[in-house]
C-alpha cells in the first residue's frame, strides 16, 4: 500500500502530462489568448446554456470556454452573492434585500437578465388517456390540495367530457428537492386560488398539502411512471423528451392552451418593467401558456467589483458572449426543448447591457458597437 | 496465520541486525518522541475538523438557531419555507432516527453472517470474490442507487410486498392500517431497505478483520474439546471478536445516519409528521440535500445549516452512548495493556 | 444435554444460514450491476473515453461527445484525496491503537465517528469554507479536501480495528530485541496488519469515490477538459459521480445512458483499484 502511491502517483502525472500536452496543440501564444467564463446556477436552464457554451466555444475556435455548472438557483444567487463566479443563474429574481445590498457594496446594481424561458406542465399516468386532459387553474388546486382523490372525480369530468376516466384514485407527486419548476408551478396556484397562497404559497419549496416528494426531475417522471393514476409536474422539455402524459391548461383569458415552445413565447409577451424582475404566470397574453417564467441571468453592473473577473478582456467576453446568447444563441432552443426569449425581454437585455461597466467605463455600449460594426461589415470565414 | 510468521520472519532479520550494531539510545528516543508528535498531531487534526465541522454549522445556521432557540427548532414540528417562514426539526430528527436505527437492525445480522461465511466456512477463491463485491457495495454511487430504486425496487416492493400486507390488513386488522400507511412504494421502508444494504459492508470488513485476528490456539482448543464447527464459532471467535464487531456497527451507523443521495431520492419526503410505514417521510440528510441548492431566503438556508448542526448534536450523543457501550460490553481482543 | 446428531444438524443449519444471507446481500448488488450494465454498455465506444462533453446539442445531433476529461479528473480528485486522507487516518489509528492509554484518545474515537456521520455535502460545505472561499475559486483541490474529509473518519477507524488485531505479543517481541516503539509500530505491526489496512482504505476510497453531493462546492464540474495541467488543481474539475448525476436528471435519454455508462466506468475505476491494491500487497509474501 505505502509503496504502491509513488508508483500510482506518476502514471497519473504522466496520463495528464500525455492527455493535456496533446489537447494543447495551439501554440502557446494563442494558449495565453484564451479566456474561461465561469457561470453557476439553476439547474433547469442548464441544457441550454452549455449548448450555447459549446457552440460559442467552437464559433470562437477555442478561445472563449465558457463553464457552467447546475447547482440550484439558491446556489446560484449565493455564489453571485460570494463573487466566485462571473455570471449567477436563477429561476428566481433576485429579492429587494439583496439589490440593496448589493448596491451598497459595489455601487451598481446587480442586473437579473432574462436569457430563457422555464415553462411547466402537469404530467400524470392514467391507463388509456394519451396526453391532453384540460385542467384549470382551480382544478390543479383542487388536485394539489387533496380535495379531489379520484380521476373520475365530476370537476375533472366537466372540463374533459369526451374521455372515458376511470374510477381510480389519483396520487400527488410533487418535487421534494428544491426547485425552480416547483417555484414557477406554486406560484401560478398561488395566482388563480387565494387559499392556495394563503395555506402553502410559493417558494423552491413549499410545505405540501398532499401527495408524495420525488427528487428531481426524473424523481417525479418515475414515481409517476410507476404509479397508476398519479399525477405530478415536469418541466415540458421533460415530459416530452421523455414521452410523458401532459395536459393542457386553460389560461386567465379563457383559452385551452395546449404547451408548446410558441405558447410559451407568447406568455412572456407582455408589459415587462425595466428591471424584468416579474412574474408572469397565470398570464394576461391571451395565447399565453399560464405556467411558464424567465430564468434569469445575474451579473454586476459594475464589472470590476465582481472579484471572480480580473481584468477587462474577461469582463468584455463575458458581454460578448451575453449578447450573443439573448440573439443568436436562442437559436439552439427548440433542438433541447426550449422556449426562445420574446422580443420585448431581448430588448430589456440588451438595455442592461449598454450599462455595464468597467472602472466607469461603458464597456457594454462599446461591445454593442462593436457587433454593429461587424454585422454590417463580412465576416471572416468560420466565425459564423 | 501467514501473517504471524511473516512478522516473525521480519523479527528475526531485525534482531540480527540489532545483534550486529545495536541503535543509540539517543536514535530510539528522539524517534519515538518524533513518532508519538507526528501520530498526535495527526490524531488531533481530525478532533480539529470536527470542530471546525461544529463551528461551520452553528455559525450559518446561528441566525436560525436565536430566532427560534434551539430546544424549540428540535422541536417544532412544522417546516414551511414559503408562506410563515417557520422551521422545525422534529420530523426529520425522527425519520433519521428511525431508519437509520432500523437499516443498523436489519443488516446487522446478515452482514456479520457474511463475515463469518468468508472468514471460516467459503474457500479461498470464493472468499476474496464474495469480499470484493461487498466492498464494491460501498463504492455504488447513491444516485445509482436511488435511480435503480425509483424505477425497479420501489415498484416491486409495492406490487409484491407492500400491497399484499396491506389488503391483508385492510380485511384483518384495519387498525393497522394507519400504522402502515399508504403503500406507494416510495417511503420510509423503502430507504430503509436500501439504506440496510449500502451499510453492510462497514460491518463485514470489521468482523472479518476481527474473526481472522482471532488466535489459532484459540479455536483448537475449543475444536479439542469435540465441539462442531458452529459450536467454535459460537464460543470460541465471535466472543473475541466482540470489539471488531461493535466498531464496525457504529461506523454503519455512522454511514446510516449521515447517508443522503439514496434516501432522499426514495423516501417519498413528506416533511410533516406523523410518518408511517410504508408511507413517506423526511430525514435530516434528505431535507438538507434537497432544499439547499435552492434555498432562497436566509432564514431557510440559515435553517437547513441548523438542521446539521443538530444532526452533529444527535451523531454526537449517539456515538458518546455507543462509546459508553463498547467500554461496558467488549473485552478488548488480546490486549494485554 | 443435546445429542451430537442434534448439534450436527444446527451445525448444518447454521451452516445454510450463512449462505443464504451471503446471497440475500450479494442479490441486489448483481441486479443493481446488471441494471447499470445493460443500461450503458450502449453508450461506451472511443468517443466516450476520448472526446469532451461539450453540450447535449452534441448528443442530439451525433457530434462525438465523450467525459474523458470527467475521467481524468476524477483520477486527479481521487488520488490526491486519497494522498491528503492515508497518512491523517493512519495516524489516528495509530494513535488509538498503539497509544491506547492517549488522554485524547476517547474524544478522539467519538469526535471521529461523529464526523464519520455528518452527510457528505457538509464536508463539502466545510472543504468550501476551508480553501473555495480563501482561494477565491472552485477547485480540484478543494474538492480532494472535500473527499479525503469523506475518507479520513473511515480510515482512521478501520485503522484501529487492523492494528488492534495484531496480538500485542508481537509489540513485545520487538520491544524486547531493542527496537524503537516507532519502528516496532512501523515495521513489524502494521505490515502485519496490511491486509485490514488496505481493506480500510479501499473502503474509503470506494465510498468517497462514488460521492458527489461534496464536490457540488467544491471541485465543481467542468465540460471540457482544463487548458492547462494544472488547471486539474487549480481549477474547476469534472468528476465521474457529479456528472452522472447531472447527465441522469438531464431530459435527453442519451445523456441518460451516458451517466449509466459514467457509472460503470466508476466501478470499473474502483474495481481496478481494489485488484491492483491487493495484488501489491500479496506480493511482500
Amino acid at each position: 500500500m505505502i509503496r504502491m502511491k509513488p508508483a500510482l502517483t506518476a502514471a497519473l502525472i504522466a496520463i495528464l502530462a500525455v492527455s493535456c500536452g496533446g489537447n494543447g496543440d495551439s501554440p502557446g501564444e494563442q494558449r495565453r489568448d484564451r479566456v474561461d467564463i465561469l457561470g453557476a446556477g439553476a439547474t433547469f436552464p442548464a441544457p441550454l446554456i452549455t449548448a450555447m457554451a459549446d457552440e460559442y466555444r467552437d464559433l470562437t475556435r477555442n478561445r472563449v470556454t465558457v463553464n457552467y455548472q447546475s447547482i440550484g438557483s439558491g446556489g446560484g444567487i449565493r455564489q453571485f452573492i460570494e463573487q466566485t463566479v462571473m455570471f449567477g443563474m436563477s429561476e428566481a429574481f433576485l429579492s429587494d434585500e439583496v439589490m440593496n445590498n448589493v448596491e451598497q457594496a459595489t455601487g451598481g446594481r446587480a442586473f437579473n437578465m432574462p436569457i430563457t424561458l422555464a415553462d411547466v406542465v402537469p404530467t400524470y399516468n392514467v391507463p388509456g388517456v394519451g396526453s391532453g386532459l384540460v385542467f384549470s387553474g382551480e382544478l390543479l388546486v383542487e388536485i394539489f390540495m387533496g380535495d379531489i382523490t379520484r380521476w373520475n372525480h365530476a370537476r375533472i369530468s366537466e372540463l374533459n367530457p369526451d374521455v372515458d376516466l376511470p374510477n381510480l384514485p389519483l396520487t400527488v407527486v410533487h418535487r421534494s428537492d428544491g426547485s425552480g419548476t416547483t417555484n414557477v408551478w406554486t406560484s401560478y396556484l398561488s395566482r388563480v386560488s387565494d387559499r392556495w397562497r394563503e395555506r402553502v404559497g410559493f417558494a423552491t419549496s413549499v410545505n405540501w398539502p398532499t401527495g408524495i416528494g420525488g427528487n428531481g426531475n426524473e424523481g417525479v417522471a418515475g414515481a409517476v411512471q410507476n404509479t397508476t393514476g398519479a399525477i405530478g409536474y415536469n418541466s415540458f422539455a421533460y415530459a416530452l423528451l421523455n414521452n410523458m402524459s401532459y395536459g393542457s391548461v386553460i389560461n386567465a383569458a379563457g383559452n385551452i392552451i395546449e404547451p408548446s415552445f410558441e405558447a410559451t413565447t407568447e406568455a412572456a409577451n407582455i408589459e415587462l418593467p425595466d428591471d424584468t424582475r416579474i412574474l408572469f404566470t397565470n398570464t394576461p397574453a391571451e395565447y399565453g401558456y399560464p405556467i411558464a417564467g424567465f430564468a434569469w441571468m445575474l451579473i454586476y453592473e459594475n464589472l470590476d467589483a465582481n472579484r471572480a473577473i480580473s481584468n477587462r478582456r474577461e469582463a468584455k467576453e463575458l458581454i460578448n458572449f451575453l449578447v450573443w446568447s439573448i440573439t443568436e444563441g436562442q437559436e439552439l432552443s427548440e433542438l433541447l426543448g426550449f422556449a426562445r426569449l420574446p422580443e420585448a425581454a431581448v430588448e430589456k437585455s440588451i438595455q442592461m447591457i449598454r450599462q455595464l461597466k468597467w472602472n466607469g467605463e461603458l464597456i457594454g455600449q462599446q461591445v454593442l458597437d462593436e457587433q454593429d460594426l461587424l454585422s454590417s461589415v463580412p465576416r471572416p470565414e468560420n466565425y459564423l | 496465520m501467514t501473517s504471524d510468521s511473516d512478522t516473525s520472519n521480519n523479527g528475526n532479520k531485525e534482531a540480527r541486525e540489532l545483534l550486529r550494531r545495536p541503535p543509540s539510545a539517543i536514535y530510539r528516543w528522539l524517534g519515538d518522541r518524533i513518532f508519538a508528535v507526528v501520530v498526535v498531531v495527526l490524531g488531533m487534526s481530525i478532533i480539529a475538523l470536527a470542530a471546525a465541522m461544529a463551528y461551520v454549522l452553528y455559525d450559518e445556521g446561528s441566525l436560525s438557531l436565536w430566532q427560534f432557540g434551539f430546544w424549540d427548532f428540535i422541536r417544532g414540528t412544522t417546516w414551511d419555507p414559503a408562506v410563515q417562514l417557520v422551521f422545525g426539526a422534529l420530523p426529520f430528527l425522527f425519520g433519521t432516527v428511525v431508519t437509520s436505527v432500523a437499516a443498523l437492525l436489519i443488516s446487522f445480522f446478515p452482514a456479520i453472517a457474511v463475515a463469518i461465511f468468508t472468514a471460516e466456512y467459503a474457500p479461498r477463491w470464493l472468499a476474496s470474490i464474495i469480499d470484493n463485491l461487498i466492498q464494491l457495495i460501498a463504492a455504488v454511487p447513491s444516485v445509482v442507487i436511488g435511480i435503480w430504486g425509483i424505477f425497479v425496487l420501489a415498484p416491486w416492493m409495492r406490487d409484491h410486498v407492500y400491497m399484499p400486507i396491506f389488503t391483508w390488513a385492510e380485511t384483518s386488522y384495519p387498525a393497522l392500517l394507519p400504522i402502515l400507511g399508504n403503500p406507494m412504494g416510495y417511503g420510509m421502508a423503502t430507504a430503509t431497505i436500501v439504506l440496510s444494504l449500502m451499510i453492510v459492508p462497514y460491518t463485514t470488513a470489521l468482523t472479518k478483520d476481527a474473526i481472522k485476528s482471532v488466535p489459532v490456539e484459540q479455536r483448537e482448543a475449543s475444536r479439542a474439546l469435540g465441539a462442531t464447527k458452529w459450536e467454535v464459532i459460537r464460543m470460541a471467535v465471535l466472543p473475541y471478536a466482540r470489539g471488531g464487531i461493535l466498531a464496525g456497527a457504529i461506523l454503519s451507523l455512522g454511514r446510516a445516519i449521515g447517508e443522503t443521495m439514496a434516501v432522499a431520492m426514495l423516501i417519498g419526503n413528506k416533511n410533516t409528521l406523523p410518518f408511517s410505514i410504508f408511507g413517506a417521510g423526511a430525514t435530516m440528510p434528505s431535507v438538507i440535500v434537497n432544499e439547499f441548492r435552492e434555498a432562497v431566503e436566509s432564514l431557510h438556508l440559515s435553517s437547513l445549516m441548523a438542521i446539521g448542526f443538530t444532526l452533529f448534536i444527535i451523531a454526537l450523543v449517539v456515538n458518546l452512548a455507543a462509546a459508553y457501550m463498547t467500554r461496558k460490553f467488549s473485552i478488548k481482543g488480546g490486549q494485554v495493556v | 444435554m443435546k445429542t451430537l446428531l442434534q448439534r450436527n444438524i444446527r451445525d448444518r443449519i447454521m451452516e445454510s444460514l450463512l449462505v443464504l444471507s451471503t446471497i440475500v446481500v450479494l442479490l441486489p448488488l448483481i441486479i443493481i450491476l446488471v441494471h447499470v450494465v445493460v443500461n450503458g454498455i450502449s453508450a461506451l465506444n472511443w468517443d466516450f473515453f476520448t472526446q469532451e462533453l461539450g453540450s447535449p446539442s452534441r448528443a442530439l445531433q451525433g457530434r462525438p461527445t465523450g467525459l474523458v476529461h470527467t475521467i481524468l479528473g476524477t483520477l486527479v480528485v481521487d488520488f490526491l484525496a486519497l494522498f491528503l486522507a492515508v497518512p491523517i487516518g493512519f495516524g489516528a489509528g495509530i494513535m488509538l491503537s498503539e497509544f491506547p492509554d492517549h488522554k485524547l484518545n476517547p474524544t478522539l474515537r467519538v469526535m471521529n465517528d461523529t464526523l464519520n456521520g455528518m452527510p457528505a455535502i457538509l464536508k463539502g460545505l466545510l472543504a468550501f469554507v476551508l480553501i473555495v472561499k480563501p482561494m477565491g475559486t472552485f477547485s480540484g483541490l478543494a474538492g480532494a479536501v472535500a473527499l479525503a474529509f469523506v475518507m479520513i473518519p473511515i480510515i482512521a477507524r478501520t485503522t484501529e480495528s487492523a492494528l488492534m488485531s495484531i496480538p500485542w505479543s508481537i509489540r513485545e517481541a520487538g520491544l524486547a530485541i531493542g527496537l524503537p516503539r516507532w519502528r516496532v509500530v512501523l515495521s513489524t505491526v502494521m505490515p502485519a496488519a496490511r491486509f485490514g489496512l488496505v481493506t480500510g482504505t479501499l473502503i474509503a476510497f470506494a465510498r468517497a469515490a462514488g460521492e458527489a453531493a461534496p464536490l457540488l462546492f467544491t471541485s465543481f464540474g467542468n465540460n471540457y477538459l482544463p487548458n492547462h495541467w494544472l488547471g486539474m488543481l487549480l481549477g474547476p474539475v469534472d468528476t465521474l459521480p457529479q456528472r452522472l448525476y447531472s447527465l441522469a436528471i438531464s431530459p435527453y435519454s442519451h445523456w441518460h445512458s451516458m451517466g449509466w455508462a459514467a457509472a460503470i466506468v466508476l466501478l470499473v475505476f474502483v474495481i481496478v483499484c481494489f485488484g491492483t491494491a491487493r495484488y501489491l500487497t500479496r506480493q511482500k509474501h
